[in-house]
């Protein structure tokens, strides 16, 4: 089972954003850049799967070289190799042109990826690497087991979850609780120090997006704390400043 | 003595996990992340993501309840956490450099200086010497199983009349001939009550001090639990006592004798602690400038007034000075050049400034300082402990005034 994971790489979830150049690019001072998580579980399934019935597992990310430490924690988590796409990824088509372009070359039987990336949430580049390859893409889901050529998924739905059979080749889109993200211990990071991490030029398609400029969401205000014992304060407050009653 | 209770083991409580958020953000003013290098930053997340999964939702009620989880010494042992600088095949997890040490160290004890002290113990007093100063026989015996986490261990060097001064032990091994009898007793010995196997320090026929490794089950050997403690409360600490314990010839460690077997142990603990306290520093840092920024006083942030950001400014710049010199231990000790002396002022430093920050930030967090919400007042008490072992914070001072002046103070 030859299993290919996508990884993004995207500013820890607790980062402070603010935006630079009028507006028009991340300041990517002093953040931390992590996995994604729901590439983190993606991974983390991929390699279940891997140790439980033998195969490989291959890291790809389409980034520049600063995403390289990333790609070196999926291969400490547990992948055999990894492939950067040497290449700025500012468009969903082009990241996903470049993933397919692996893809076909490579032969994989699964393609893990996250639901969306935490970045920019797109939600897009699993459902425009099924449509190149030709395979069916599922997202987002949340449990997989697979049996012989058989595989079964959970998706979440509105309201429920759905369950589906489907065989190999295929692209999944995953969420939690697909399996628990797993913490690199200290055999695997030096493991990782002598595991191949492929560079390979993109191949060339233009962005079919450009981006504008970008606006942070309205500061929160703090919580007031009422008594109970002024239940009517809290009325007032709903009815007159918060307006939602 | 009444407040030893001889089965710790029929004990079971009941932890609580909390739900609460740990947000824990390290400060890094001088941006001396730039000196570490990827694999350390990895190794440093990596610790971190498991400490906030395994240590900070159960630690408070577990101090609260001054109860030991057991079960993380398998997890470390999963992690790599024990004797990191130990070598495969002895530690298949094993080989990597001091910083690398440090900065596990640094993490574990961000979450809790118990933690730390089991870990530090495992790897650096019990693997340490057994790796150092032991048989191929014997390392293939114990280290993979300490390394593991199958087995936990102890360190034997301190006893009831003699701490700072453990060179006029009385703990003693006598020839039988084909086996050794050990006598005596040791005290304060971290995680002593469920250790495997424990590496004692006794005297021979001739007044030399050598090291013996005891096991759990060996006739005449108990390990009776020291209750009522105020601090390292999560850590399990206890005595050593032995009576006509049998030892067997290949129990002792062949290659070292005199007390520099274990002083040479110690100095690589201490370096650990130099980091270790140091984290428990910024935990409190952390939590203070987190507290000041959302407590409104007079209708401000409390960060906002001059006294508390005199607090925090203080408390920074110690951290950064402190980052400094511990970063820079770590190059010399990677280098084999660390003297005893150097790491006294490192561990020394750390734990002073630790304190220092951890009774400033109780100040910032007002009342709700004094409680288990935050875990300052629990870094507080824990580091009374680490100010005393390993080296009292004054001798330290003495080994550093013989250094400077060439004139030992100590007796
Ligand atoms: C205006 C703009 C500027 C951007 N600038 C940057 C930038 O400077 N640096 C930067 O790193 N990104 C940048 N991005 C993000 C980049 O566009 C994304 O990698 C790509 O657009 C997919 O994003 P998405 O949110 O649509 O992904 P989604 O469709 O939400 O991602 C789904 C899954 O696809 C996979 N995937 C997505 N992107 C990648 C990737 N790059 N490599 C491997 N797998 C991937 C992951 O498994 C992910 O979970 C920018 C995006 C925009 C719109
Ligand atoms: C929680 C905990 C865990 C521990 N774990 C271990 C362990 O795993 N293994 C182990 O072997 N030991 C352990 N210890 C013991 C620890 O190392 C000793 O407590 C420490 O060395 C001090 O010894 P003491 O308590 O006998 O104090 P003492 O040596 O009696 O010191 C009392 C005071 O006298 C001062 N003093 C002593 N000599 C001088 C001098 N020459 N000049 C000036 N002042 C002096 C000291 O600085 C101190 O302030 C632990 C202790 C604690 C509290």
């Amino acid at each position: 089972m030859k299993i290919l994971v996508c990884i993004t790489h995207v500013p820890d979830t607790t980062s402070k954003i603010a935006f630079m150049n009028s507006d028009t690019e991340l300041n990517k001072a002093g953040l931390t850049f992590v996995i994604g998580p729901y590439d983190d579980y993606a991974l983390a399934r991929a390699v279940e799967i891997k140790e439980a019935q033998g195969g490989t597992v291959t890291a790809l990310n389409v980034g520049l070289a600063e995403t390289e430490p990333t790609l070196r924690k999926a291969l400490a988590i547990g992948a055999d190799d990894a492939i950067r796409i040497d290449a700025d990824p500012t468009d969903a088509y082009f990241v996903a042109t470049q993933i397919a372009d692996i893809a076909r070359k490579n032969g994989y039987d699964a393609i893990f990826m996250g639901r969306e990336s935490s970045d920019y949430n797109g939600g897009q580049v699993h459902g425009m690497v099924g449509e190149m390859l030709g395979m069916p893409s599922f997202s987002p889901v949340m449990k997989v087991e697979i049996e012989g050529t058989k595989v079964t998924l959970a998706r979440e739905i509105e309201g429920g979850k759905e369950y589906i059979e489907a065989s190999f080749p295929l692209v999944l889109g995953c969420q939690e609780p697909i399996a628990e993200w797993k913490i690199p211990n200290m055999r695997g990071i030096m493991s990782a120090r002598t595991k191949p991490l492929q560079v390979i030029a993109p191949v060339s398609q233009e962005n079919l997006t450009s981006g504008g400029h970008y606006e942070l969401p309205p500061a929160r205000s703090g919580c007031k704390f009422i008594d109970a014992s002024e239940a009517e304060k809290l009325i007032d407050l709903l009815k007159n400043e918060a307006k939602v009653l | 003595m009444r407040f030893k209770r001889k089965y710790p083991f029929m004990t079971t409580v009941d932890i609580q996990k909390s739900t609460k958020q740990d947000l824990y953000e390290q400060p890094d003013f001088y941006s001396l992340d730039d000196l570490l290098t990827e694999e350390h930053k990895l190794i440093r997340a990596s610790m971190r993501d498991f400490v906030k999964r395994e240590i900070s939702p159960i630690i408070e009620d577990c101090a609260q309840k001054c109860h030991f989880p057991r079960e993380i010494v398998r997890k470390f042992g999963e992690m790599g956490a024990f004797g990191p600088t130990v070598p495969a095949p002895y530690n298949p997890n094993g080989g990597l450099d001091y910083i690398s040490y440090g900065i596990m160290m640094q993490e574990i004890e961000r979450g809790d200086s118990g933690m730390r002290s089991t870990a530090s113990v495992q790897g650096s007093l019990v693997m340490f010497p057994i790796y150092a100063f032991g048989s191929e026989e014997q390392r293939l015996k114990y280290l993979p199983k300490l390394a593991s986490g199958e087995f936990l261990g102890c360190f034997g060097l301190t006893e009831p009349n003699f701490g700072s001064n453990p060179a006029g032990m009385v703990t003693n091994i006598k020839d039988m001939g084909d086996h050794y009898l050990l006598n005596g007793a040791k005290m304060w010995i971290s995680n002593s009550p469920y250790a495997d196997v424990a590496v004692v320090w006794a005297k021979d026929d001739n007044g030399r001090i050598r090291g013996v490794i005891v096991e759990k089950g060996m006739e005449g050997f108990s390990a009776p639990e020291i209750h009522q403690k105020w601090s390292l409360r999560a850590s399990i600490t206890g005595e050593l006592v032995f009576q006509d314990v049998k030892i067997p010839k290949e129990n002792i460690l062949p290659n070292i004798d005199g007390l520099k077997g274990p002083l040479k142990c110690l100095d690589n603990a201490r370096y650990g602690i130099a980091w270790g306290a140091l984290g428990a520093a910024m935990d409190c840092y952390d939590t203070a400038r987190r507290y000041s920024m959302e407590r409104i006083q007079f209708d401000k942030p409390i960060g906002g007034f001059q006294l508390t950001q005199k607090k925090l400014s203080e408390m920074l710049t110690a951290i950064t000075q402190a980052q400094l010199l511990v970063w820079r231990l770590g190059v010399l000790k990677n280098a084999g050049k660390a003297t005893t002396a150097q790491i006294s002022m490192a561990k020394r430093n750390s734990v002073e400034i630790a304190l220092n920050i951890a009774r400033e930030a109780r100040q910032i967090l007002g009342g709700m300082g004094i409680t288990g919400e935050y875990p300052v007042m629990r870094h507080m008490m824990n580091l009374e402990s680490v100010l005393t072992y390993e080296g009292t914070h004054d001798i330290h001072l003495l080994i550093l005034g013989a250094e400077i002046t060439g004139i030992p103070a100590f007796k």
